[in-house]
């Protein structure tokens, strides 16, 4: 059927896994594709080389995907404790990547700290892509506990196509094995223990006060049927940010940028 | 042996469907299930057998800090203990929570056992839980990779604010005080003994080693199952060097319940140990442990899954089971005397802290069980461990008490002040 939603990696874009010294931890980042650098900052689920995302983005851009510190095969970083820590730490990220003014895109929890980036250091960011961001908290729309999902929850607040979904969060896992749910339980600690320290409790750490600082060219990019931060978040972004253009994307959830990553990257093609 | 009479204080009137119409008896439980005017009797009926504890004998009476939870009413435990230390004389007051990290600034901890070592006569024996994830994360919002750092500053604080003697500033990450300058101070020198609830935390055995703190396994799953993780502390213990290994260092909390035969102890206590066991401990999985909460060294060890709840969970369990297995010493005293110096020799610990009051057993049942044991079980376990009778590291140093009633009649009172005169 048009229109179903396919996952598989694309192979003719190889993404190899790099190390960059900063000043509080050696970082992990995906590095591929050539043309425009565009810095992309993943959400608290991680990124791997195999994201078929991350491989369209690299078809069209020089692609830098750092991870930060506790996500993939890296080490939690216990100096990054607040907002400001993550926010330094990702510019300190660029500067030793050797970048200056790239095209900065976060998806989620990348998106809250690309925004941050951007309202910190408004004169260094002119292009800003913001995929279903975090960051803002609205009453009326509280955002799902993340912390307390269970994994079998995870995949109807993160995709539209939720059987479709739960077929590629599932593929490999040996779910049987202890040594495994081990090895799970530790990359799970790692990875939203770090995230925690800026989405846990309740994801605001006072972004909507600083969002009128973003000087840059913005796309704001959300699935429709997103459940995790549902759509009302993305007019609160937009009313936030001067001149910032919306795209919304029918039939996708939270993770958009798998259920139509395509899209994703032409609506991010707005930013030049 | 010190024993400890433990009341959770769990809420009584949990429907029988709970567990099939309830996700959680912690963190986001129905709050039509808590009635506040039935509530005056249960905390009232809580406190009076706490206080019976005290006459027929026991060591020290207990309470503890949980949040939104079903089987605790105590979010508060220094309330229950300001009860208990006017109420009371000459018998240890166990406060097993503060959790110290919840608290804004510490100091106000350090003050309220202050005044509590104050009011009781030195009678306190002060618990610093982290906190499980349910209270500490999800109903007190503690980010949970920073819990253990802040807790650290929090304990760092308290201890310095109750042994130093001028005003001083803290420049803490957490707590920033120019005059930290606690009035009242506690009785105990240089502090009350101090507590610690663990769960299986390496970090949290050592630090409980190198202070000199008592470290208390505070689970529900009984003495047998309890083994592999007191077997790990009591490594630990050898592994830092520390000069003994008193069993005063360790502390247990089991379920007990007494009656005159085995076959009575079922007759009477079966319901209320099933209440406890498949409606109390009904916790919602997602609300265990938020990610960040242990640390990874905890994880890899690997021990964490020998801890848990069996598989299945409780409900499934037969009294039989639940008592071979150890979840629950119960029967005669002669039996409970046997499994209780099983459980003492294995596990080594010199503390125990005694679930008396199971989910929602009756006071009369309460009275009954309690007695028993204060009566025929405790005088023939109090001298296990003769090496280390003189350990008083660990234990509460009170003073001579104040009688209740200590103001003179009106006419004495009026005669002395001059009045009228």
């Amino acid at each position: 059927m048009d229109g179903e939603p396919r996952y598989e990696s694309e192979n003719d874009m190889s993404l190899e896994l790099k190390t960059v010294k900063t000043h509080h931890t050696p970082v992990r980042y995906i590095e591929g594709g050539s043309g425009q650098p565009l810095v992309f900052l993943h959400g608290a689920g991680g990124a791997t080389t195999a994201d078929p995302f991350l491989a369209k983005l690299a078809a069209k851009y020089h692609l830098y995907a750092p991870l930060i510190p506790g996500y993939g095969d890296s080490e939690e970083c216990h100096s990054i404790r607040d907002m400001l820590d993550f926010t330094l730490h990702t510019w300190d990220v660029i500067e030793a990547l050797g970048l200056k003014n790239p095209i900065l895109v976060g998806h989620s929890m990348g998106g809250m700290i690309a925004a941050e980036m951007a309202a910190i250091a408004p004169n260094d960011v002119t292009r800003l892509g913001l995929i279903c961001p975090a960051g803002l908290w609205l009453d009326a729309y509280p955002i799902p506990d993340l912390f307390a999902t269970m994994p079998f929850e995870m995949p109807q607040l993160l995709f539209h196509n939720v059987e479709a979904g739960t077929a590629m969060l599932t593929a490999g896992l040996q779910l049987d094995d202890p040594k495994f749910l081990q090895t799970y339980l530790v990359t799970n600690a790692r990875q939203l223990g770090m995230a925690g320290k800026i989405l846990f409790p309740v994801p605001d750490r006072g972004l909507s006060e600083r969002l009128y600082r973003i000087k840059a060219k913005t796309v704001l990019i959300w699935g429709d049927s997103d459940k995790l931060i549902p759509p009302a978040y993305a007019h609160a972004f937009k009313k936030g940010i001067a001149g910032a253009e919306l795209v919304s994307l029918p039939e996708a959830g939270h993770m958009v940028t798998l259920e139509k990553g395509e899209q994703v990257v032409q609506a991010l093609g707005r930013l030049g | 042996m010190k024993f400890t009479w433990f009341n959770l204080m769990p809420w009584p009137y949990l429907p029988d469907d709970f567990r099939e119409k309830n996700r959680s008896v912690w963190v986001d439980i129905d709050q039509k299930l808590f009635d506040p005017v039935k509530s005056h009797e249960v905390y009232n009926t809580y406190l009076d057998l706490l206080e019976y504890a005290a006459e027929v004998g026991f060591d020290a009476i207990g309470c503890n800090e949980h949040h939104q939870n079903g089987y605790g009413l105590m979010p508060s435990p220094n309330i229950i203990a300001a009860a208990l230390a006017r109420r009371t004389k000459d018998v240890g007051l166990v406060v097993l929570g503060n959790s110290i990290a919840l608290y804004n600034p510490p100091v106000r901890v350090a003050e309220e056992f202050a005044m509590l070592d104050c009011i009781s006569g030195g009678r306190l024996i002060a618990g610093f839980p982290v906190g499980t994830s349910m209270d500490t994360n999800f109903c007190y919002g503690q980010i949970p990779a920073l819990t253990r750092e802040k807790y650290q500053e929090a304990h760092d604080l308290i201890i310095k604010a109750w042994t130093t003697r001028e005003p001083f500033a803290w420049n803490g990450r957490y707590s920033k005080l120019r005059h930290v300058n606690i009035w009242p101070r506690p009785i105990q020198q240089p502090h009350p003994p101090i507590h610690i609830p663990g769960g299986g935390s390496v970090e949290t055995y050592d630090f409980c080693i190198d202070n000199t703190y008592s470290y208390s396994y505070l689970s529900f799953s009984g003495y047998i199952r309890a083994k592999a993780l007191m077997d790990g502390y009591w490594k630990r213990v050898t592994e830092r060097n520390a000069p003994d290994r008193s069993p005063y260092r360790a502390g247990f909390a089991q379920t007990i319940c007494v009656a005159d035969t085995d076959a009575e102890a079922e007759r009477l206590y079966k319901e209320h140990v099933d209440y406890f066991y498949n409606r109390c401990l009904h916790v919602y999985p997602g609300f265990a442990d938020a990610p960040g909460y242990r640390t990874i060294k905890t994880i890899q060890t690997g021990a964490l899954s020998q801890y848990a709840p069996p598989k299945g969970g409780y409900a499934d369990l037969s009294w039989k089971q639940l008592t071979e297995e150890g979840h629950v010493i119960a029967g005669s005293p002669e039996t409970v005397r046997q499994r209780m110096e099983e459980l003492c020799k294995s596990l080594n610990v010199g503390n125990i802290f005694c679930l008396m009051h199971v989910g929602n057993m009756p006071k009369e049942k309460c009275m009954y069980s309690t007695k028993l044991f204060a009566e025929k079980v405790i005088p023939k376990l109090r001298n296990m461990f003769p090496e280390f009778k003189n350990d008083e590291r660990f234990w509460c140093h009170p003073i001579k008490q104040v009688k209740p009633g200590s103001l003179p009649s009106e006419a004495k009172a009026l005669e002395s002040v001059g009045a009228g005169r």
